[in-house]
């Protein structure tokens, strides 16, 4: 994709509407030697479901790390370029990595509630930030969370219960549920549906169309279905570049690059 | 033919029959190994019980002599009515001879009869003193009266009438003449002379009398320097162990650590000996022969196997763990601290138990910083001298007196119950960690 290209399709997405949350530009990430990611200019919109696809080993899943930092754990990681989050460089050295995290919320590929009751689970991330100290606040943020999951009907009677008793389905609404209760600003999705069934995904694919009302989201999916269904935005990502993003409705009726008309009808990938 | 119906063709055969059918053998000779080397393994366990029970089971019980015991206070040497501290000063000697008396008395031996009285003399135990001292300071009201005493019997005694030694020996064999040993079937006869519950061996220190040694030192010396080694490596294995798996940068400096710990816990606990010996004893000038060496040296000891453990346990917590802790915002240490340790403790568990294990059982470094001492009085706090349970019985195994060798097996039986009990309690606190996910 030259640059005018570029230009036109980050015009089209402006015109969109919503205001922008994340703002990256030039994004590279080195695992050592190996270049993850080549230059990724992508915005991410408020209220908004941005939806990054690709084949494996593409760097969708490399890119999204990057925008909360999780990348900071692999020790070999190298980023540079541009991540802004309101205007701020998120790897700027004032920045602190604990409080972006909990503006930028994270759901993993596999349901990770931890080993302890439904409760703590959704408790904990309050907790440590401070956000209540009194039992009563905690109860209020544990039960609008779940609520906001859609998991507060099946759980009520049974908070104390561990969170790893749930169903795989269960288990991943409240590992959102986890997330949300911090109020985060960004919800990052790394593939969120995978391990799940076909019901299971269903219910969390409408979560996350009621959540953009309030969030942004960011969702990594092998599912081309799944984007189409839940995303307003996509990007196509190829061997660690952005091939084409812009509408999503304009991406899968309409894509101006070949390779991307390929990758989702299914010819290779 | 296609290759299905070859492969068909084959599958039907005689040549895959008998390929099934060696299988099937191997399998079965493999299980029928398992079985038979478990059943080897408890044999040899069962002859290793009934051994040291057989043995150790007459160390509890000890032979005692009941004696009319006349405690006069003009052979007291003390007024009627006298206080218990005016009866602790009463000298060891008045005392023996009182109770000599009194068997004297009971065996009918005149008072001239010099030849005799010092035969009947190696009937009962040197510690009669300190017996007749206790139940003079527990009662001090019986001062003036005569009082039916079970004194301890010499422990020369003890092995004839436990049947250890065989009684048609030569007479310049045996420990007990003729004359002595028909005193012994008398008493036991007459039904004052029987097997005791031996309490003396879990409230006396050393002792060159059978009899009187018990393992009260170094049962009290063991639990100090378990105490010792659980305050110490734990928190400082656990702690080495978060920072090297967790927090510190892989390079080469890291990597020579982790290959010296690895190596450590491969080295003789005798050097560990000598460490402690040179660095708490000649450099912090830390009492010799004393539980808080003991248990530091130990503590040095075991601390790469809890961090190896440690490591282990941590490494096996799943990542994802960590990642959803860091995804909701908690720092690193805080993801360690509220998640992967608690779910690591397991693991950090069973590294303790087989750490203290060895620890408990550990005799060479205590030899190396004076821990073989005879110490005779209890310990109060790990500075005073004392010895370990591992140490007594290498202690006694060496003694020569017959009465030794049920001390010894009885001292095996302790140890292992206190083993036992400390594995017990880390099995019950693993379980309460144990959670699923």
């Amino acid at each position: 994709m030259d640059k005018r290209q570029a230009e036109t399709a980050e015009k089209q997405m402006v015109e969109g509407a919503a205001e922008a949350k994340f703002v990256t530009r030039g994004v590279h990430v080195f695992y050592g030697e190996k270049e993850a990611i080549k230059g990724v200019d992508l915005t991410i919109y408020n209220n908004e479901v941005t939806a990054l696809i690709g084949p494996s080993g593409c760097g969708k899943s490399t890119y999204l790390r990057c925008l909360n930092r999780m990348n900071d754990t692999v020790e070999s990681a190298r980023v540079t370029g541009s991540i802004l989050l309101d205007g701020t460089d998120i790897y700027d050295k004032k920045v602190d990595v604990v409080q972006l995290r909990a503006r930028v919320g994270m759901v993993f590929q596999k349901p990770n509630p931890f080993p302890k009751s439904i409760y703590e689970n959704v408790a904990y991330g309050p907790k440590i930030h401070g956000l209540a100290s009194k039992k009563a606040d905690v109860d209020a943020i544990v039960e609008t969370s779940l609520k906001k999951a859609g998991l507060w009907n099946e759980v009520s009677d049974r908070l104390d219960t561990q969170g790893t008793a749930l169903s795989g389905g269960q288990q991943q609404r409240l590992c959102i549920a986890r997330a949300i209760a911090v109020s985060p600003e960004v919800i990052l999705m790394d593939e969120p549906c995978s391990a799940l069934d076909p019901i299971a995904t269903a219910r969390v694919e409408e979560l996350i169309d009621e959540l953009r009302e309030n969030y942004a989201i960011v969702i990594v999916t092998h599912s081309m279905q799944q984007a189409a269904r839940v995303s307003q935005k996509t990007a196509f990502f190829h061997l660690g570049d952005i091939v084409e993003h812009g509408q999503t409705e304009q991406i899968f009726t309409n894509p101006r690059e070949e390779r991307t008309r390929d990758y989702i009808t299914g010819r290779f990938g | 033919m296609t290759d299905a119906s070859t492969a068909k063709a084959y599958f039907q055969s005689e040549a895959a029959a008998k390929l099934v059918r060696k299988r099937y053998a191997a399998e079965r000779r493999f299980r029928f190994y398992g079985m038979a080397m478990i059943a080897v393994a408890m044999f040899f366990l069962a002859v290793l019980f009934y051994t040291i029970i057989s043995g150790g089971i007459m160390g509890f019980q000890t032979t005692s002599i009941k004696v009319p015991v006349p405690l006069t206070a003009e052979s007291l040497g003390v007024e009627q009515g006298a206080t218990p501290e005016q009866l602790r000063d009463i000298g060891g000697f008045k005392l023996t001879k009182i109770a000599r008396n009194a068997l004297y008395t009971q065996l009918g031996i005149a008072d001239a009869e010099k030849p005799l009285k010092s035969q009947a003399d190696k009937l009962l135990s040197n510690g009669i003193d300190t017996q007749l001292r206790e139940i003079l300071q527990n009662d001090p009201a019986i001062v003036g009266s005569t009082v039916d005493v079970w004194l301890l019997a010499h422990g020369a005694v003890d092995p004839f009438v436990k049947g250890q030694i065989d009684r048609n020996l030569p007479e310049d064999q045996r420990l007990l003449n003729n004359q002595q040993l028909a005193w012994v079937d008398r008493l036991e006869k007459d039904g004052r002379l029987e097997l005791q519950f031996n309490s003396g061996l879990f409230t006396n220190g050393a002792s060159a009398d059978p009899e009187l040694a018990g393992v009260a030192v170094a049962l009290i010396g063991s639990l100090f320097i378990m105490i010792l080694v659980v305050a110490a490596a734990l928190p400082i294995g656990v702690g080495a162990a978060v920072y090297l798996e967790e927090f510190a940068p892989r390079n080469r400096f890291t990597d020579l650590v982790e290959v010296n710990i690895n190596n450590l816990a491969a080295v003789p606990s005798i050097v560990f000996g000598i460490l402690g010996l040179a660095i708490f004893i000649n450099f912090m000038h830390l009492p010799r022969s004393a539980p808080i060496v003991g248990g530091l040296v130990l503590s040095l000891m075991t601390l790469p196997t809890v961090i190896i453990a440690t490591r282990a346990a941590l490494g096996a917590v799943p990542p994802s763990i960590k990642e959803a802790a860091l995804g909701v915002g908690a720092s690193k240490m805080q993801a360690v601290f509220h998640h992967i340790l608690p779910l690591a403790m397991p693991g950090i568990l069973t590294g303790l138990i087989i750490g203290l294990a060895r620890a408990l059982g550990e005799t060479a470094p205590l030899i190396m910083i004076g821990m073989v001492a005879a110490v005779f009085e209890v310990p109060s706090s790990p500075f005073d001298p004392a010895t370990a349970l591992p140490v007594q019985i290498y202690m006694w195994a060496g003694m020569p007196e017959r009465g030794f060798v049920a001390l010894t097996s009885a001292a095996i039986i302790i140890l292992l119950v206190f083993l036992l009990t400390m594995n017990a309690t880390a099995v019950v606190l693993r379980k309460r960690f144990e959670r699923r996910w």
